[in-house]
């Protein structure tokens, strides 16, 4: 006997992910999934952001990890509230590991809750977490064929930080090159070129996050 | 790397439907992928293997097929499939390159499955 099917292999993980959304919606947070290599810099990322916007906006972090909670001590240190998920050998978190961490901790008053993934430029893409936005970090250090190789992830993702630019004159990476092959996956992606280290460039990051935090309250 | 959580959610609709049509062994289950998403057929199918065993799945056919990238183009709004490079995706009725909006070629969906 034939059945025809036809359902989406991830609906139980997007159907999570909905009704997430929509809690998150209705409390006005703003959700970002944030993803990237190893190493590409979304700690430090956070670190100065947490420090910079503390007293305009209440924020919260879920620390995917794979073994340590070295990444949620760094986040804990800056005041704001961290719950970290590790992962074990999970390559990437869904929509009920969220739902688990939202779960044991405090949304009221929250502005800006951000979901720091895996670093993995591969899996977490597939699997949405209630989030408004994914926000991508490459660093220079990484290559800038990176948007060719990893099309995904790019093609999904409402923001790239290109991270590390204090490293530029040391590497043969062309931040137009990333850039045009990630507009030209995805036209409406706003690129940041940052390096979290020296802070040059991260003005504009908060400026984008002030936006979208206002766009989300007045929604 | 993911094709771990893929067959989990792969063999939950399966237990579902055969229940729904009190099967009693699964033959064939056939699957279709867009050519974005980041599946990778082999490490699906050892996935598959191992996650099925000594169940009423072991042993069947998973027959997987990759659909193409779908865009629409930005300027003419038609909707093709790019023949050429990912990066430049020449609109094949007016000719303009990137910057096209996907329509398909990201999903994964599980399209028939054979019974007894």
């Amino acid at each position: 006997m034939q059945i025809k099917v036809l359902r989406n292999i991830l609906e139980s993980n997007q159907r999570l992910s909905d009704q997430l959304q929509a809690m998150f919606n209705e409390k006005r947070i703003l959700v970002l999934n944030l993803m990237s290599s190893p190493g590409a810099g979304k700690t430090t990322l956070l670190e100065k952001t947490l420090t910079r916007l503390k007293h305009e906006f209440n924020m919260a972090v879920i620390e995917g990890d794979l073994q340590t909670s070295n990444d949620a001590e760094k986040i804990a240190a800056t005041g704001a509230q961290v719950l970290q998920i590790n992962t074990g050998r999970g390559c990437h978190l869904d929509a009920s590991m969220i739902q688990e961490a939202v779960e044991q901790m405090d949304l009221n008053q929250l502005d800006i809750l951000f979901v720091e993934n895996v670093g993995n430029l591969v899996c977490p893409a597939e699997f949405s977490v209630g989030e408004d936005c994914k926000v991508t970090i490459l660093s220079v250090v990484e290559g800038d064929d990176k948007p060719e190789k990893y099309p995904l992830i790019f093609a999904e993702s409402s923001v790239l930080i290109l991270n590390k630019t204090d490293l530029l004159p040391y590497v043969d990476f062309d931040p137009d090159k990333a850039s045009n092959i990630a507009r030209g996956l995805n036209r409406n992606i706003a690129v940041i070129p940052v390096s979290a280290r020296t802070e040059e460039g991260l003005e504009q990051w908060y400026d984008w996050l002030r936006q979208r935090v206002n766009q989300k309250k007045n929604n | 790397m993911h094709e771990m959580s893929i067959a989990q959610s792969l063999i939950r609709i399966i237990d579902q439907e055969m229940a729904r049509h009190n099967a009693k062994k699964l033959l064939r289950v056939s699957i279709t992928y867009g050519s974005m998403s980041g599946i990778v057929p082999e490490m699906l199918q050892t996935a598959f293997k191992a996650l099925t065993r000594d169940t009423l799945m072991q042993g069947a056919e998973l027959e997987t097929r990759e659909v193409p990238l779908k865009v629409r183009c930005r300027s003419c709004a038609e909707v093709f499939i790019p023949q050429d490079d990912l990066l430049i995706m020449t609109c094949t009725f007016c000719g303009t390159e990137f910057g096209h909006e996907i329509v398909e070629g990201k999903e994964m969906y599980v399209q028939e499955l054979e019974v007894e």
